[in-house]
């Protein structure tokens, strides 16, 4: 029973971050209907912007406390958003009334050109560097149980964020904004509102929630290189299109189930090999039995 | 059209450029200088290049100068098979070195046997690598000396008597390592508790460790590499897995204890070669590498990889002529040769028969703690 608690508690802990890198994808695809693949490795470079960042930080703020921490993670959120501003503006700006599957190959374009340039030795190389504690880690034991504060920092980032997005998306006017583009872009624009702008918009938030879960994940496993993003990222894209893609709680709520299945598959023996496996296996059962995901509907409110 | 004319007058250019420089004997190196493993290659690299220029110094081989051409593998599967045989086709080497990974060797093996070019592999353990054919070499230990050393160990010194195995179900080396760690170990009279598996660059272990812990070992043993390991021990210590944990040359990089920090406190491996033991002639490599390398301190990969180019000038030397089968040989009949890891002989199966040390990290350096004869 122990180890049932223990390994949920893991679960939840991954799965927090899934849902957090789930949410960037689902809420790009829910207003341009394509997927970012180079969401994952902004989700690096915000690891690594907060990796650069630390040492200037730990002059002005002491290390290890809660405001440099979080002043850090702010940081490096605004450098993601621009980034996610910019790659869109260049690289699915110019392709807006292409095709969508043109899109879909420049994403990908786009993450292996971020991936390689990154390996290079006049930037970040590609040796794994040792990321810098940015809150002091403390477990606590319940019973038998133990929980790393870092469990706790994850689970209760992606709550506020969560509840963030939401409150974004449904009570402020851009949210309105977002989800009339969502809806008909052409109309959108008819009605005056200024859809790059919107769309430029949801890439900045989208990029900042993977540079926090990007640090978060580093938190976790404190070794960063410049392909860190891939397996997270994969695999918060099966988190995004198994709660139903385009959904907010539904990207939540697939982030947790993965992060809880993948966690118990990899505590069997013999079956510890198969975590990947087994993420893509549920996702090819959802899209056999319910193709709209666990929250998705066939007339969904997209965003 | 006028771009491929272009291109095949720049080609012809190369190849005529090539011709001309039949005065250097070319010798190729494939190593992780990139990725995930990187430090192995680098330093790999470093132990290759310091004895190419010892050897240049004292006048090369054969009366000609030996030219080292490296290509990297960037930690990648694939990659090997793709430098190696640009390495033979395209740059005309006379012999292969490399790599540590066992199965980056593998990869690379065939095409050597293929093409009839010598290839030493530096540090790569597991013994599969020079069964791909009569033209692949080593200079180090094998797995299953390794498997029995670390068992004997845990048994012994650490008088263990349950220990759980956590491999990395994409390497051979770990694989193999693992097989030979429970053969022996059983053998021993201990009990394996837990055999779990990760994929190397997988960044969460925990929902094994957990099941590791949940069997309460009395220790770890994981033959993996280095990046893995140090997030394997730091994600143990927060799960409250205070057992020993230990593994093999895998584990040795400076990177361990700068990622591990004093989570890989305590732990303990198995390597080839520590520069504090050794005979004069590892004591004057010590020093050379030093001044060489800005003061820094040679690790095992960077002896076995001084001493596979050591190796191979002096089967060069003895074949009198750098054709691949007269290397092939003279490599095969390597007797005596006293190199820096300790005296090599080449052995009917193409291994050398050698002594693993035993290191533990103590305050963030690495200990030598004992060395175990075969």
């Amino acid at each position: 029973m122990e180890l049932f608690f223990q390994q949920l508690i893991n679960g939840l802990a991954l799965g927090a971050i899934y849902a957090l890198i789930a949410l960037g994808y689902t809420m790009v695809y829910g207003v341009l209907r394509f997927i970012n693949f180079a969401h994952s490795d902004v989700l690096m470079l915000g690891a690594f912007a907060a990796y650069f960042l630390a040492p200037g930080i730990a002059k002005v703020l002491p290390p290890h406390s809660f405001a440099s921490a979080l002043l850090i993670t702010i940081l490096a959120a605004a450098i993601c958003a621009i980034i996610g501003i910019l790659i869109e503006r260049l690289a699915y700006r110019p392709l807006r009334n292409r095709p969508k599957l043109t899109v879909l190959i420049t994403a990908i374009g786009v993450s292996l050109f971020i991936e390689f340039t990154c390996q290079h030795k006049a930037v970040f190389r590609s040796e794994t560097r040792r990321f810098p504690e940015l809150l002091p880690i403390n477990d606590y034991h319940f019973g038998g149980l133990v929980v790393n504060s870092n469990d706790i920092v994850v689970l209760v980032t992606t709550i506020i964020l969560l509840a963030a997005m939401w409150f974004i998306v449904q009570h402020t006017k851009t949210g309105t904004a977002m989800r009339a583009v969502a809806f008909n872009m052409q109309a959108a624009s008819l009605m005056g509102i200024d859809v790059n702008r919107i769309v430029s918009f949801t890439f900045g938030l989208g990029s900042a929630l993977a540079a926090i879960a990007g640090i978060l994940y580093a938190m976790k496993a404190p070794g960063i290189d410049p392909l860190m993003g891939i397996q997270p990222g994969l695999r918060a894209f099966i988190a995004a299109v198994l709660g139903g893609i385009g959904n907010l709680p539904g990207a939540a709520l697939g982030g947790i189930v993965l992060g809880v299945v993948e966690t118990f598959a990899g505590g069997i023996p013999g079956l510890s090999n198969y975590r990947d496996g087994i993420a893509f296996a549920m996702l090819i059962g959802i899209l056999i039995f319910r193709p709209a995901g666990l929250l998705g509907k066939a007339t969904v409110e997209k965003v | 059209m006028k771009k491929l004319f272009w291109s095949f007058s720049l080609l012809a250019t190369l190849l005529t450029g090539c011709g001309k420089q039949n005065d250097m004997i070319k010798v190729g190196e494939f190593a992780s200088l990139t990725g995930k493993e990187a430090t192995f290659g680098q330093s790999s690299h470093e132990g290759t290049s310091l004895a190419i220029e010892e050897i240049n110094t004292a006048g090369g081989v054969l009366g000609k100068k030996l030219e080292l051409l490296t290509e990297d593998t960037q930690s990648k599967a694939g990659e090997p098979a793709t430098v190696v045989n640009k390495l033979i086709s395209r740059d005309g080497v006379v012999a292969v070195l490399g790599e540590v990974a066992s199965s980056r060797s593998l990869e690379a093996a065939p095409i050597c046997q293929q093409n009839k070019i010598p290839m030493i592999s530096p540090s790569s353990t597991n013994p599969k690598v020079t069964e791909s054919g009569d033209y692949i070499f080593r200079v180090c230990f094998i797995d299953p000396f390794q498997g029995t050393v670390m068992a004997n160990f845990a048994t012994k010194t650490l008088k263990a008597k349950k220990i759980a195995v956590f491999t990395d179900a994409k390497s051979d080396y770990s694989k193999g390592l693992a097989k030979f760690f429970k053969d022996q170990f059983t053998a021993n009279g201990g009990t394996i508790t837990a055999e779990l598996d990760y994929n190397g660059g997988d960044k969460d272990f925990k929902a094994q460790l957990t099941a590791i812990k949940a069997t309460s070992p009395d220790g770890v043993f994981v033959p993996g590499y280095y990046t893995d390991v140090a997030i394997i021990c730091i994600q143990a210590k927060q799960l409250g897995l205070n057992v020993p944990f230990f593994g093999g040359d895998g584990w040795e990089s400076e990177k361990l204890v700068e990622i591990g920090k004093e989570a890989v406190e305590g732990t303990y491996f198995s390597t080839h070669y520590h520069s504090d033991v050794g005979s004069a002639k590892s004591k004057s490599f010590v020093a050379n590498y030093k001044k060489r390398f800005n003061g820094k301190t040679p690790d095992a990969l960077s002896a076995c990889a001084y001493d596979s180019a050591f190796v191979l000038a002096d089967a060069i030397k003895r074949a009198g002529s750098t054709e691949g089968l007269k290397v092939r040989d003279a490599l095969a009949a390597t007797k005596g040769l006293e190199a820096v890891t300790g005296t090599i002989t080449i052995n009917e199966k193409r291994d050398p028969v050698k002594a693993a040390v035993i290191l533990k990290v103590e305050n963030g350096k690495y200990k030598y703690l004992e060395t175990v004869n075969p």
